[in-house]
């Protein structure tokens, strides 16, 4: 019957993402090394959800498969109606570009190209021509308060500003899911605490945002944790939406 | 020529599949189902270079590596400057080669009597041979003679006829006279520009005919047409029947040539010869050749009863054995020019393998970021093999065009008989840069499609 529970969840609560006893080895010579084990989750849609544990808990290899950049070995990863499993690159590419906007703590700009351009990016892979991306990004960076700052470079930015475009260039493919990994991890915490506003402003919005962490005052922002460790979920903890408060 | 045109093509391909190969080797795992892949690539590369928006990335980022740029282009293109002015050199080396035998048949052999320096037979040493007719005819039948011809001498002595007062009119002055067999045409670079040359008939009728070079008939005719006019040469008068220039210039143009059989009679000679001139079939090797001018000097030495070691008594210049000494020489020189050209060639290829190795791995961050905004692997190697034949043809063209100009200028700097008109064939230069682009291409591709493999988030997790 567990296929009628599905279908009746499926229709009571549409889910952007679901793990489904989601295994991954990686084998380094003889030692195959367990790095996640039946991880089981669903993040609905329009949910902001924060992923922590320690490092070597299976967080970069959980994101790994989350971004569609890596495979898994057993269960199921489904990505709105798609399951993700076995993908050409051409179609992982495809699906990456489509449903997930990435953020990195490093911001991941090119660093030759104006912030316009970087915003643009992600459509220059849709095809679409130059001009009508560079009118997307431009309404991007405004929507993240940065239309006077469309011709700098990266370098001439600071480490809140490049985040902001980072967050733009996210945005700009309408994904459904935010992946943002420890998006505060390089700035200080008051810039933390506008670029977190921002996130939380985006999720509001209706976009699912999962932000992989290891500081708790962000996890306390989100309203749900689930927690790593040694490759299994050993918490799925839904935060008291009256705890919501600044990173201080 | 066709020979060297060859071996500059294979070694050229030759080069090219080195380079190929050793970019292979030294990125290992090139599998024959790549091939598809390439042509996958290329596929994307040429739709790409159709649309302007990858060409806009790609001018993106050479712009912004400068460095790395200039070191590609300069590879490339001083690979491909210093092969075309090698292979140019060559070809003018050859040239020259060519121009400072251009006075002389490479196919004749000449025999000139003189003294002996032995003792033969009884007889001392320092007598002197006379060659006759009967000697003519005795080397006639020798088989590998192609063309044959005596020369008589109209005042004795050993080099040339001598010179006769010429006269027409009141117009008279001393020319050259060469009394010849009608085989002196195949010997000498004379061409025929008005009338014929001497023939047999005329030989055996002992008839009065003469053939004039260009300068002579400029100097008794004037404008007049010389045909069927009658000159004398000593007091003997000759019909003119035809008029010669000849390549080697002015001084051999001022001769006049006349049956050999009329000018035994008509000067004294009864039936002596100076000289015997033979030339040999184009395919004549140096040895053969040889082995000809021992067998005419035995004939000649039973006949007149020299000794056939004595080599004194007629000496002979063989032009095949001189030139052919000659054309191995320089043979071997453009060998050796397509060579060291090519192996500049495969230093260029091997060296745009190694920057875009290190492009690409510069690169990793950028094309891990691109990666996680969704750039396909194709487009990752199509945007880095695009770039890579992009700065090649730019660079190949530019190393093309400048080793063009060094060939026009350095001649003119450094005036030399050796080296002449150098030039290259435009189908090698063309060869050549298109192949470095191929080569520049797959160097380019190899590494990228190891980098579009690269996984971002381990790339970019950390700076």
């Amino acid at each position: 019957m567990r296929w009628l529970a599905r279908a009746v969840s499926a229709s009571l609560v549409s889910d952007v993402l679901r793990l489904d006893k989601v295994n991954k080895f990686y084998r380094v010579g003889t030692h195959s090394l367990h790095a996640l084990r039946d991880v089981d989750f669903v993040v609905n849609d329009g949910e902001f959800v924060a992923i922590m544990g320690a490092s070597g808990s299976g967080k970069s290899t959980l994101l790994n498969i989350l971004g569609i950049l890596d495979d898994y070995d057993s269960g199921e990863y489904r990505l709105g109606d798609t399951l993700i499993r076995d993908l050409t690159e051409k179609k992982a590419a495809n699906y990456r570009n489509r449903f997930i906007g990435f953020v990195f703590q490093s911001f991941n700009l090119l660093p030759f190209k104006t912030a316009l351009e970087n915003v643009a990016l992600p459509l220059y892979y849709q095809g679409i021509t130059r001009r009508k991306r560079n009118q997307i990004a431009a309404q991007y960076l405004e929507r993240v308060g940065l239309r006077d700052w469309a011709e700098h470079t990266p370098s001439e930015m600071s480490g809140g500003q490049k985040q902001r475009v980072a967050i733009a260039r996210a945005l700009i493919s309408k994904p459904r899911l935010i992946l943002a990994d420890e998006p505060t991890g390089a700035l200080d915490s008051e810039t933390s605490r506008q670029i977190m506003d921002l996130l939380t402003e985006i999720n509001r919005s209706g976009i699912t945002v999962l932000i992989v962490t290891h500081d708790s005052e962000v996890a306390a922002r989100c309203q749900r944790t689930i927690r790593l460790r040694d490759g299994q979920v050993v918490e799925s903890m839904i935060a008291d939406a009256h705890q919501h408060r600044p990173v201080a | 020529m066709g020979t060297i045109f060859a071996l500059q093509l294979v070694g050229i391909v030759l080069a090219l599949a080195a380079g190929v190969l050793v970019v292979l080797w030294k990125v290992l795992h090139f599998r024959p189902r790549h091939v598809v892949a390439v042509l996958e690539v290329l596929g994307g590369v040429i739709v790409g270079m159709l649309t302007r928006d990858r060409w806009g990335e790609v001018f993106d980022t050479i712009r912004r590596n400068k460095l790395r740029t200039l070191l590609t282009a300069v590879s490339v293109g001083w690979g491909i400057f210093v092969m075309i002015v090698l292979l140019g050199m060559g070809h003018g080396l050859n040239n020259g080669a060519r121009y400072s035998f251009r006075r002389q048949a490479t196919s004749a052999i000449f025999f000139n009597a003189n003294k002996t320096s032995v003792p033969y037979a009884g007889y001392g040493l320092g007598r002197r041979i006379t060659f006759n007719n009967r000697d003519y005819d005795a080397a006639k039948k020798l088989p590998g003679v192609a063309h044959l011809s005596g020369q008589y001498y109209l005042h004795g002595g050993q080099f040339g006829g001598g010179e006769m007062k010429v006269q027409r009119g009141v117009k008279s002055n001393a020319f050259e006279i060469d009394a010849v067999h009608p085989g002196a045409y195949y010997v000498s670079s004379n061409e025929i520009v008005q009338g014929r040359y001497l023939n047999d008939t005329d030989v055996a009728g002992l008839r009065k005919v003469c053939v004039i070079g260009r300068p002579v008939r400029d100097f008794l005719f004037g404008n007049e047409d010389p045909m069927g006019q009658w000159i004398d040469i000593g007091d003997v008068a000759f019909e003119v029947v035809g008029v010669f220039s000849s390549e080697a210039g002015e001084e051999q143009e001022r001769a006049i040539s006349i049956p050999i059989s009329t000018a035994q009679l008509a000067f004294n000679g009864s039936d002596h010869l100076g000289s015997l001139m033979v030339t040999v079939g184009d395919s004549t090797t140096a040895k053969q050749a040889g082995e000809l001018a021992d067998k005419v000097v035995g004939q000649l030495a039973a006949s007149h009863q020299f000794s056939s070691a004595d080599k004194q008594a007629v000496r002979v210049f063989n032009t095949v054995e001189a030139s052919e000494g000659f054309r191995m020489l320089f043979f071997a020189i453009s060998v050796f020019v397509v060579v060291i050209g090519c192996g500049t060639l495969l230093a260029g290829v091997v060296g745009v393998s190694n920057i875009m190795m290190i492009s690409v791995k510069e690169r990793t961050r950028e094309i891990g970021i691109r990666k996680a905004l969704g750039a396909t692997p194709h487009s990752i190697i199509a945007m880095i093999v695009q770039e890579a034949v992009f700065l090649t043809s730019i660079a190949g063209l530019l190393g093309l065009v400048a080793g063009v100009i060094a060939l026009e200028i350095i001649p003119r700097l450094a005036e030399s008989e050796l080296i002449r008109d150098p030039s290259v064939d435009i189908r090698v230069g063309v060869l050549a840069a298109a192949g470095l682009v191929v080569a520049g291409a797959l160097a380019g591709y190899v590494p990228a499609r190891a980098a579009a493999r690269v996984n971002p988030v381990h790339t970019l997790r950390d700076q």
